[in-house]
């Protein structure tokens, strides 16, 4: 039972950085229809952004952890967002109207270009992070086989999480720039009609997506401490299986599967075996693309006459 | 008379060899309906695609000069802006309105470019600041006004999709006025209504013209609407106009009636048409 719970915290932590990855996924397929692929290397940038702030931080003499943790959230917030800005510009736009493989191959092609520039600058080796954030709550008492540990680095995770999550919710149900997204999603010629900046729009989803994804690049340099130039790749794909698996185009879909996929992977970790945790993911994406590929929480496509 | 407000000049759109409008000249003026009318693939649709920025002409020149002032040059500019700044607004044969949003919010993405500027980009909104609820709390009154005028303030909440057909024309026509156009143009708004709503119809579309004082570009294939409301009307065939007037002088020209009759000038109208065309 007390390993139960620990995979079941482990799980949700895990959980809650692929939802804000797979939210980048969910809401540019929404909007104009394509898979950003290059998504998951925007966290892989994230990620090595937020190492590097914390390294310069350290040598600026910051002490305090709280302080250093918002002002390296801060850095890969604005940087992120300033690539996800840069990747939509660059690779995107012009493809955009053009036949549909196009701004598909264009994303492989950034995420290529992405790894391998962070891999020319920053070198191919495994980078570490010391631990900044440590300790815990014993959840268990002493007595107990098995310890259960929650970590004030998971509390932290899941709390950033859902707060994000919550004013992202808000800013798309309830804000001038959400209605308009939702507009442009829905019928983007008639979105211009109404003098809506339908590319400013589609900048501002990506800028979004970006940021969501930089925090989460974040997450996991504090999560797993160690950061190389492929990571994106990985947890990329896990974040867009989680988007295939809540319904793509869903956001409270992304975040459902963020966390399904999540607590998988931490549960086959837990119980099978830990080196076959990415084929018990995949094997999630193909099931759902046999059995439900509308996802759990998207709409069956309506074939158009 | 009124003043102009659009000015068309030797306007043409040509695909490929097609000729879709043929150096199509014509104005139409502030506070004023002006009819276009014209038989299938005379031209309408595309002239209105030309005049809010789907198309971009292949001659000719577009003018827009709001009686606030300004002069727009139409056809060089992109699509947005001419819905932003120089205020053209559009409604759809097809309607064309965001089913999944509410009816309320169908409303307000309308009012999207003021609300932006009140919330510096949402970045106010974010942080809930005084004048971007103030903005907001505006852009809800306004449309709410815009629902009762159209019957449906019972509805604002619910999905614009599920809407009845007439209720949704008469939505599309409140969310383009909300935009606060200077020039509405109607792409046969009667289209699918039943006489009653299509009378309803016509109130609504005089009640614009008499407190917005803005101008009105109406296709119809409807006479008794166009007939009856119009102040000026427009008529098209193969592209080109070739007729134009106030309703009784297009009524009677004898190159309308060929138009839609391919008939002698000299025989005498078939009684259903004479009827279509209001001849009483």
């Amino acid at each position: 039972m007390n390993y139960f719970l620990q995979q079941l915290i482990n799980g949700v932590t895990l959980g809650a950085i692929y939802g804000l990855i797979a939210i980048g996924y969910t809401m540019v397929y929404g909007i104009i229809g394509m898979i950003n692929f290059a998504h998951g290397d925007i966290m892989m940038i994230g990620a090595f952004i937020s190492l590097i702030a914390f390294l310069v931080i350290a040598a600026l003499g910051v002490t305090s952890v709280p302080l250093a943790l918002v002002l390296v959230l801060v850095c890969a917030l604005f940087f992120t967002s300033a690539y996800g800005w840069a990747v939509e510009r660059v690779a995107y736009r012009r493809l955009r109207g053009s036949f549909k493989l196009a701004p598909l191959i264009s994303a492989i092609g950034m995420s290529i270009v992405l790894q391998n520039g962070v891999q020319l600058v920053q070198g191919a080796r495994v980078k570490p992070l010391a631990p900044v954030i440590t300790g815990g709550i014993e959840l268990s008492g002493a007595e107990s086989s098995y310890p259960v540990t929650l970590g004030w680095l998971q509390i932290v995770i899941i709390l950033l999480t859902v707060a994000l999550m919550a004013g992202f919710t808000w800013l798309i149900q309830r804000t001038s720039l959400g209605r308009a997204q939702r507009a442009t999603e829905q019928d983007m010629g008639m979105a211009m009609l109404l003098g809506i900046n339908v590319d400013r729009v589609i900048s501002m989803t990506f800028v979004i997506g970006a940021a969501l994804a930089g925090v989460a690049g974040l997450m996991v340099t504090l999560y797993y401490g160690v950061v190389d130039f492929y990571i994106g790749f990985n947890a990329g794909m896990k974040a867009f299986t989680a988007a295939v698996l809540g319904g793509i185009g869903s956001l409270p879909g992304a975040m459902l599967g963020g966390l399904l996929i999540g607590l998988i992977e931490a549960l086959w970790s837990g119980y099978g075996s830990i080196e076959y945790k990415d084929v018990a993911v995949f094997a999630v994406l193909i099931l759902v693309l046999m059995f439900r590929p509308s996802g759990l929480l998207g709409k069956p496509e309506v074939e158009k006459v | 008379m009124n003043a102009p407000l659009l000015q068309v000049e030797n306007l043409t759109m040509r695909f490929g060899g097609l000729i879709a409008i043929n150096d199509l000249s014509l104005t139409a003026r502030q506070n004023e309906i002006t009819g276009i009318i014209g038989p299938n693939g005379a031209g309408k649709t595309t002239f209105f695609n030309c005049v809010t920025g789907f198309y971009k002409p292949t001659e000719g020149r577009l003018t827009l000069t709001p009686p606030d002032g300004g002069t727009w040059p139409l056809q060089a500019m992109q699509g947005f802006r001419i819905a932003k700044k120089a205020r053209v607004a559009r409604t759809f044969q097809n309607i064309r309105l965001f089913p999944g949003m509410t009816v309320l919010e169908n409303l307000l993405v309308a009012q999207h470019n003021r609300l932006m500027a009140a919330s510096a980009f949402s970045i106010a909104g974010l942080f809930g600041l005084k004048s971007y609820r103030k903005a907001e709390a505006e852009a809800v009154e306004k449309s709410r006004q815009w629902l009762a005028r159209i019957g449906l303030e019972k509805s604002a909440d619910l999905p614009a999709g599920s809407l009845p057909y007439g209720a949704q024309r008469r939505l599309e026509i409140a969310r383009a006025m909300c935009t606060d156009p200077v020039l509405l143009c109607l792409d046969e708004p009667a289209a699918g209504l039943n006489p009653k709503e299509s009378l309803e119809l016509n109130d609504l579309l005089l009640d614009i013209r008499q407190t917005s004082k803005i101008g009105l570009l109406l296709i119809e294939h409807d006479m008794s609407v166009v007939m009856k409301i119009s102040d000026h009307v427009v008529v098209l065939d193969y592209g080109a106009r070739i007729a134009a007037g106030t309703p009784e002088q297009v009524r009677h020209d004898p190159n309308v009636i060929r138009a839609y009759l391919g008939a002698d000038e000299d025989e005498p109208l078939p009684a259903v048409v004479a009827k279509d065309l209001g001849e009483q």
